[in-house]
């Protein structure tokens, strides 16, 4: 009876060991997918009202747009909501680009103690030091190689 | 027109949302960090535009693509590619001009946000 008992219990255990971390990763998936894809509507929203209600256009819009979000991610951060949707959504709150404000704002409040210089003004690019770095160095890179094909051609 | 509406918001979310979930796969299957996370997609953004890619989702997905840090490498590509039609002065600063609102909004949003709000204790 009790190595019966056992071998059920270990069956048991093997079957939540295997079922369980697949429904936590599904439900992880499904909240970085609706978080995500809600806060691209937000911007998709924005998109609108300022096509409409201002007559931006192209560049212009796109990039009032984004500041628009980055305002709005800077501003969640600092009232503390953007940590808490962080939790809740992984991926659906880093990739868009309220999480790039996040990783500006949220290391430079914890760091202000050490001075507004070397704390707050330095540790702002903790994270977003090495996106700029990359993103201006690859954009560049495009850029000579593109023209040395154009004339080149 | 009010369909049309509806589907633009249909396809925003879609896209939006699934490039949001391919990061959340990179989380759940390797241990690399969020910062490492926003690198990989801006390169990609920058890769997928340079092949000449990325503007089609931008067409098909709207802010579903440039909402997400891949669209911020799109938009530096783009800029930078622009730029080389004209000039090689361009060609080098045509990213960054491009891309300029958001580093400025980044830079001096984030500076004001971090000196008027405090960090919260990690409890809550």
């Amino acid at each position: 009876m009790k190595t019966a008992d056992k071998c059920l219990n270990n069956n048991y255990l093997r079957y939540v060991h295997l079922i369980s971390p697949r429904t936590k990763e599904l439900r992880s998936l499904f909240r970085a997918f609706w978080v995500g894809g809600f806060i691209c509507s937000i911007g998709q929203a924005l998109r609108f009202a300022f096509e409409s209600g201002l007559g931006l256009q192209g560049d212009e819009l796109s990039a009032y747009v984004s500041m628009v979000m980055i305002f709005l991610g800077a501003l969640f951060t600092g009232l503390g909501i953007y940590d808490r949707i962080g939790k809740y959504a992984g991926g659906g709150s880093i990739v868009p680009i309220t999480g790039f404000a996040n990783s500006v704002v949220s290391p430079a409040m914890e760091f202000k103690t050490e001075g507004y210089i070397y704390g707050l003004a330095a540790k702002m690019f903790v994270i977003a030091g090495p996106i700029i770095v990359f993103g201006v160095a690859s954009s560049v890179l495009v850029g000579l190689i593109y023209f040395g094909i154009y004339n080149i051609f | 027109m009010f369909w049309e509406i509806v589907l633009t918001f249909v396809k925003t979310f879609a896209v939006g949302g699934l490039i949001c979930v391919i990061a959340q796969l990179l989380i759940n299957y390797t241990k690399i960090t969020s910062g490492k996370i926003l690198v990989f997609f801006l390169l990609s953004g920058v890769l997928l535009q340079a092949v000449g890619l990325y503007q089609y989702i931008v067409d098909f997905a709207g802010a579903g693509a440039t909402v997400p840090i891949s669209g911020f490498g799109y938009l530096l590509a783009d800029g930078a590619m622009k730029g080389a039609k004209e000039s090689l002065f361009k060609a080098i600063t045509g990213g960054i001009t491009a891309a300029g609102m958001g580093f400025a909004a980044a830079i001096v949003f984030g500076y004001i946000f971090a000196l008027i709000f405090h960090a919260r204790s990690k409890k809550n």
